[in-house]
């Protein structure tokens, strides 16, 4: 193993102290709450740096499966809250105080569970195997995946009765039999939060070098090449997709009783494309980027927020701006570059690793296009 | 039938007011594959350009029709700017273009929300404007009616521009065949510059007209920003009839299906009529033939 493998689960290693030791012996229990909130998001973020990293999917809706996991455990709590055969407190505000049918299977918490897991796959699946089957891709894929988040947000807030409406569902006492205002339950959740964090981290590390990951990375440079050689594109990316889909919804679920809430804002096309602001600033296709980013952009909202209202706007779009059009490979690429000029002096360079921006991005395989293919263009 | 006629003008005129919005993207998009977010906060500087000239020309009657030319003006510049100090450098890798695009939105409404304050402004519409006319014994405001005209308006004029004048035939050319246009002595990179203006003015333009229709606030743009890219998708890249076509079928189908459901309703309707559209036609409505594989 060279050293630039072994690289990535140092860094691993170090997140994980930062996250299960540093942060709970110095941080107060309102901040690590802001920190298991930040977590969730960065699960979500894991998931987007495998289809857009990794993928080269722009995908622009993942708050939809974000949104599907929140809202599932968002039920499921709402139901456990209220008992047995009983009706949330919202519904009797709003409606006519009974339990739609479809709800009622959430009262079982294994079955919400199951449902956080599989709906979102499901649902990325369908819509995945009709679109990559259909070769749409790139800004087609990307909008319409923004339309999908906007079209279930705006489902959400039309359906006041059944799922809170604008103002989302709120106010949860338990969390599987666990009172949710215990302080010690707070600290257990966040564990979960960054354990789930970092257990999927080790899974893309792993998946990354897999078959399945190198292919993955050939399909996002070079689509065709890949059809070519005898292996549908369609079939790996759905894959991807899906993987990423399922994360989000577990993020999502998760973040409902860290943060107690959930509303359409969560799941909508902002509350989308600010998942990808984390994961663009971390480094889309580095392993570890996509989290870090994540938590950082977390941290920095927060403190900005509480500082400068209103700034934070100005340096969310900046940042856009700024890390997508100088460094697209984020903050990994700053240290590639950091690592290379070391590794110069040294031994060669093992370029192996995919940190920066997808080399199809770079306009470098437009240039080596075969007779062939040139003639087939026309 | 007088519920069947509204529905279609409610839907024509929804139609209208996603062209004018579509027609600026759709020209950017098709020939340089940059996927403009900040459309969106264009048509919120247009409706903000109606909200100022407003304030500055005493008179109701005439400040509208100020406002257009001067909406179209102010977009274009802000879509020069945003041309010039960013996109230039992304053309190679458009994908990003969307996210970075993005970002500038965010500054520019974080910008309006700073200079005129988050709460919306009303802009008087025009004595002109008040009431309504019966067309078939249906009464039809007549806001809407304008929007309706100025939109068709807008086509006939970019079509006439496209194929009348020497930028319009750059245009086509570029379009058609980047590096072939260059070969022949057309600057690809001055009608890429001319062509982002016109489709940002024509932003500016829709905001204008959106005044009309209700009031003006930062998050003006994000409302329609999502709709308008979905029309450019269905429409098919490189027409202009593709976009009219889908422009006004999404806002008729989003009419009638609204009347029969509840609006939230209709619109993921909507939303899910377009991903099985685009099962059977990938490409859109129309869109130029080629056998290119990317």
């Amino acid at each position: 193993m060279s050293m630039t493998r072994i690289y990535p689960y140092v860094g691993w290693l170090l997140l994980a102290l930062a996250l299960l030791v540093l942060a709970p012996a110095v941080l107060s229990d309102f901040r690590l709450g802001l920190l298991a909130k930040y977590c969730c998001y960065a699960i979500a973020a894991v998931g987007i740096g495998l289809a857009w990293g990794r993928g080269g999917m722009l995908v622009l809706g993942q708050g939809l499966y974000f949104g599907i996991g929140a809202y599932a455990m968002a039920m499921h709590l709402k139901l456990a809250d209220a008992g047995p055969g009983g009706v949330p407190d919202f519904m009797a505000l709003y409606g006519d105080a009974t339990v739609p049918g479809w709800w009622e299977p959430l009262r079982n918490g294994g079955l919400a569970l199951v449902v956080i897991l599989v709906l979102p796959a499901l649902v990325a699946g369908l819509l995945g195997l009709a679109v990559f089957k259909r070769r749409i891709k790139g800004a087609y894929f990307a909008i319409l995946s923004q339309a999908l988040a906007a079209a279930f947000a705006i489902l959400l807030v039309g359906q006041v009765k059944t799922t809170g409406g604008a103002n989302g569902l709120n106010n949860f006492q338990g969390f599987f039999g666990y009172a949710l205002f215990d302080p010690a339950n707070k600290r257990m959740l966040y564990f979960l939060a960054a354990g789930i964090l970092l257990i999927s981290i080790l899974a893309m590390a792993w998946l990354y070098r897999t078959r399945f990951g190198e292919l993955l990375v050939a399909v996002r440079d070079g689509e065709e090449r890949v059809r070519f050689l005898g292996t549908d594109p369609a079939n790996v990316k759905l894959a991807a997709y899906v993987i990423a889909a399922v994360l989000a919804s577990i993020g999502g679920a998760l973040f409902v009783p860290i943060a107690g809430i959930v509303s359409p804002d969560d799941v909508g096309v902002v509350a989308s494309i600010g998942l990808l602001a984390g994961v663009a600033l971390g480094g889309r296709a580095s392993l570890l980027g996509p989290a870090v980013g994540a938590l950082l952009i977390g941290y920095a909202e927060t403190s900005l927020s509480e500082a400068f209202p209103g700034s934070w706007s100005y340096f969310q779009g900046a940042l856009f701006v700024l890390v997508i059009l100088l460094l697209p490979g984020g903050l990994a690429q700053l240290l590639g570059m950091v690592g290379r000029l070391n590794v110069r002096r040294g031994n060669s360079v093992d370029d192996h690793s995919p940190r920066g921006v997808p080399r199809g991005k770079q306009g470098e395989t437009e240039v080596p296009r075969s007779a062939s293919e040139e003639a087939a263009a026309r | 039938m007088d519920s069947l006629l509204a529905q279609v003008f409610t839907g024509v005129s929804a139609g209208a007011v996603l062209l004018l919005i579509a027609l600026g993207l759709t020209l950017t998009f098709g020939q340089m594959g940059v996927i403009n977010m900040a459309h969106g906060e264009f048509i919120m500087a247009g409706a903000y350009t109606a909200y100022v000239v407003s304030t500055i020309v005493a008179s109701t009657e005439l400040s509208l029709l100020i406002a257009l030319p001067v909406g179209f003006v102010i977009g274009g510049l802000l879509g020069l700017a945003l041309e010039a100090s960013v996109l230039r450098w992304m053309y190679a890798r458009p994908l990003d273009t969307l996210l970075v695009t993005y970002g500038v939105g965010l500054i520019l409404q974080q910008v309006a929300r700073d200079i005129f304050g988050a709460p919306a402004k009303e802009v008087p519409a025009p004595s002109w404007l008040d009431g309504s006319i019966p067309i078939l014994g249906y009464d039809f405001p007549l806001t809407r009616l304008f929007i309706i005209v100025l939109a068709a308006a807008c086509v006939a004029a970019l079509l006439a521009v496209l194929r009348f004048t020497a930028l319009g035939r750059q245009i086509r050319a570029t379009v058609g065949n980047r590096d072939l246009a260059e070969t022949i002595g057309i600057s690809t990179r001055r009608t890429d510059r001319a062509t982002f203006f016109i489709g940002s003015g024509l932003a500016g333009v829709a905001g204008v007209a959106l005044t009309l229709l209700g009031s003006t606030g930062p998050n003006l743009g994000t409302s329609y920003i999502v709709q308008a890219f979905l029309v450019v998708v269905v429409g098919g890249i490189g027409h202009l009839k593709g976009t009219i076509v889908a422009a006004l079928g999404i806002g008729l189908l989003q009419a009638f299906l609204a009347h029969a459901l509840t609006g939230s309703v209709a619109q993921v309707i909507v939303f899910l009529a377009i991903v099985a559209f685009l099962q059977l036609r990938p490409q859109g409505i129309l869109s130029v033939r080629t056998r290119s594989l990317a």
